[in-house]
């Protein structure tokens, strides 16, 4: 057992010592074919109260995430996303289930062992240290020698455009520049992977935007695995190779954000990521990855379904805003508008159907007219072969 | 009529003199409470001692000559005189181990206060407090009762064995130096506590995080952070125990004097005023240039951070 776990720390080390990550990006690919760069084994993590009740934050979570990859752990508050993020940091410890990383288990190891860093929601900059003393704190600990520390702290400086705020304290710089001191103190000891929990909560709109694509650039520069954690869809969806949506300690689905966006594994999903219209209705026939679904109004609508649905069951279909087709005269479905709510780039309207729901319709904009609907307005939607797919509950 | 700018200048004198005004009570107190006193303390140190106690108007340096010298009854030479400094050199040695000491036992406590869930701290801090509601003289004679030949420790030891006859530790530095790190910890304790309650637990994280060891998180994170709760309680401890006057009292016996101790018998029995005065002046002047040596030594090292 001993000896074991001696072994563990020895090959965590060499992991560590490992050369610049540029060095070994060609054999990165092999090693993807081989294995994940963090992959989470039947992870449960148990929070107990006081007396019984206690909370299960994770619930056999399993998730392996592949080696340079911007990966995303999308879900709402509470759903355990920062517990899987603190998990593989190492601030806590799994109740059960194994955390691997290059197929190592990192579980009982505490998180100065781990070449893992993490940039943290509030940044958690050392308010007695200047910024240059802040970027180099990891390489310091380390043991690397001065001159190492200087020239990595000054690279890692030009990286995020801060070379001129070198010897400030942090409390003299504005919160952007607070999270790119955050970012270059997490980057500069070169870990496997990089941790961000929530990381631009706290930058207004603008800067939260600018900030997006700079950490697209970091990571595709450092060539680090990035594991996100974020509540805000828009963001997982602009900048993550693969998101994982989670909610209540699970992860529903893993896949490319237009696998979650236009594919959604389940309702859940469907809802929380993006806007949609759902709507209930009967499967009249399914098959070959296919279903024709008789909706309540009487319209038949064709729809793609996952294996499973079977002819005379209860069905939720899913049409995003932006699929269906506002017409004059009959639809598929024909409601009356209700409201009409300009955004700049598009207008949403809101139809009241006959059925009672209310379904929303996204319409481009353009310069010269108007949307060409009013409120009161008598309407069809129309739902177009691709628009529509088949749930489970 | 008059000028814009006149009416201005009255404005202004009118603050001046409302301002005045109202800082006269707490000038009036300073200098009742504060100054007056300390003045004649200073005037008295360059009398004359009275027969009886009290001070004749007659101007002279003898009290503070006799702080370090002693004139010889017979041919009037002055002879440099260890027996007073020997006495401060004592209470500057056992004050500086009593700041040493509660430091070391009240940083780990107070740290282990502040990483409780918050509704637990308060009732940590209340039984740290809970010494404060009981006299002095009464928790340094519970101190006796521990410390004495047939007391608890001598017991223990005896009982296990260690030895087969009670070790005399009453009138010793060291039951001074018990006693005064028991009656001080509480105010090295709180301070300590202020100062880390403040501190953002996730800094200690990230320390964990970019590879610090336990250690070197504690050295260069948490310590830093506390400087000013350790300074604040470091001079809370070392003034109160420089002039400590009951504990040395009543533990140390008639042999282990401090300057409180020297001063009061200047002040009763000795007869002396004016070179009770004088040892209390000197007294402050060290506690001066300690807090001035601390202050200038604190602030400069946090200067070489920025």
């Amino acid at each position: 057992m001993f000896s074991h776990s001696y072994h563990l720390m020895v090959r965590i080390k060499l992991v560590s010592r490992l050369p610049p990550v540029n060095d070994h990006a060609g054999e990165g690919n092999i090693l993807t074919a081989i294995r994940p760069a963090v992959e989470a084994k039947g992870v449960t993590r148990i929070f107990r109260g006081t007396g019984q009740d206690s909370v299960r934050a994770l619930d056999n979570v399993s998730v392996a995430i592949r080696e340079n990859e911007f990966f995303t752990l999308l879900g709402p508050s509470g759903c355990g996303k920062t517990t899987l993020l603190r998990l593989i940091a190492g601030f806590d410890y799994p109740t059960d289930g194994e955390i691997q990383l290059y197929g190592q288990d990192i579980a009982p190891l505490p998180p100065f062992k781990r070449p893992v860093n993490t940039v943290f929601q509030s940044y958690a900059l050392f308010p007695h240290m200047t910024v240059a003393e802040n970027i180099g704190f990891g390489l310091k600990m380390l043991g690397k020698p001065k001159a190492e520390i200087e020239a990595r702290v000054d690279a890692m400086l030009k990286l995020v455009h801060m070379q001129e705020l070198k010897n400030r304290r942090t409390s003299q710089i504005s919160g952007g520049q607070q999270q790119r001191v955050a970012l270059a103190r997490a980057l500069a000891p070169q870990p496997k992977v990089l941790l961000l929990d929530e990381p631009l909560s706290a930058l207004d709109y603008k800067l939260r935007k600018e900030m997006q694509i700079e950490l697209k650039r970091l990571q595709h520069e450092t060539g680090i695995t990035f594991i996100f954690v974020t509540h805000d869809q828009e963001e997982a969806l602009t900048m993550s190779d693969r998101i994982a949506v989670m909610s209540a300690g699970n992860i529903l689905q893993v896949g490319t954000p237009w696998d979650v966006y236009d594919h959604p594994a389940e309702r859940f999903v469907a809802d929380f990521i993006g806007e949609t219209n759902f709507l209930t209705g009967m499967v009249e026939s399914a098959g070959n990855g296919q279903a024709r679904i008789a909706l309540r109004s009487g319209a038949k609508i064709c729809a793609t379904a996952a294996a499973g649905f079977r002819a005379g069951g209860n069905a939720t279909l899913m049409v995003r805003p932006e699929h269906a087709k506002l017409v004059k005269g009959r639809g598929d479905l024909t409601g009356t508008i209700e409201t009409i709510v300009y955004f700049g780039t598009d207008t949403h309207i809101h139809v009241r159907l006959d059925e009672g729901d209310v379904f929303m319709v996204r319409q481009q904009n353009s310069r010269s007219a108007s949307c060409g609907f009013e409120n009161g307005d008598k309407v069809g939607i129309s739902i177009g072969d691709d628009a529509a797919q088949v749930l489970k509950d | 009529m008059a000028t814009a700018r006149e009416v201005a200048e009255k404005a202004e004198r009118d603050d001046i003199r409302s301002r005045w005004l109202l800082s006269t009570p707490a000038l009036l107190i300073v200098f009742l409470a504060a100054l007056g006193p300390l003045l004649i303390v200073v005037v008295y140190s360059f009398l004359t001692p009275g027969n009886y106690g009290d001070v004749k108007w007659q101007f002279s340096t003898d009290p503070w000559v006799s702080v370090l010298f002693e004139r010889d009854v017979f041919d009037d030479t002055l002879s440099f005189a260890t027996a007073y400094l020997s006495i401060f050199w004592r209470s500057v040695s056992l004050s500086l181990a009593t700041t040493l000491l509660t430091l070391i036992l009240g940083f780990p406590t107070a740290y282990f206060i502040a990483t409780r869930p918050d509704h637990r701290r308060d009732i940590w801090l209340f039984l740290i407090t809970i010494p404060f509601w009981t006299n002095l003289l009464i928790r340094t004679f519970a101190m006796q009762q521990v410390l004495r030949n047939d007391g608890i420790v001598n017991s223990v030891l005896q009982l296990l064995g260690i030895t087969d006859h009670p070790v005399q530790l009453m009138y010793t530095n060291f039951a001074v130096l018990a006693g005064m790190v028991y009656v001080f910890l509480p105010l090295m304790v709180l301070p300590l506590y202020a100062s880390m309650e403040k501190i953002d637990f996730r800094l200690v994280e990230a320390g964990y995080d970019l590879y610090a060891t336990r250690f070197q998180v504690l050295r260069r994170i948490i310590i830093p952070l506390v400087t000013p709760g350790i300074v604040a309680g470091s001079i809370l401890v070392f003034i109160p125990s420089l002039g400590a006057y009951v504990t040395p009292r009543v533990l140390g016996g008639g042999t282990n004097l401090m300057i409180g101790n020297l001063i009061e018998l200047q002040f009763g029995q000795g007869r002396n005023w004016p070179l009770g005065a004088a040892l209390s002046i000197t007294l402050m002047a060290i506690v001066m240039m300690a807090l001035l040596f601390y202050v200038r030594n604190t602030t400069r090292s946090d200067g070489a951070h920025g």
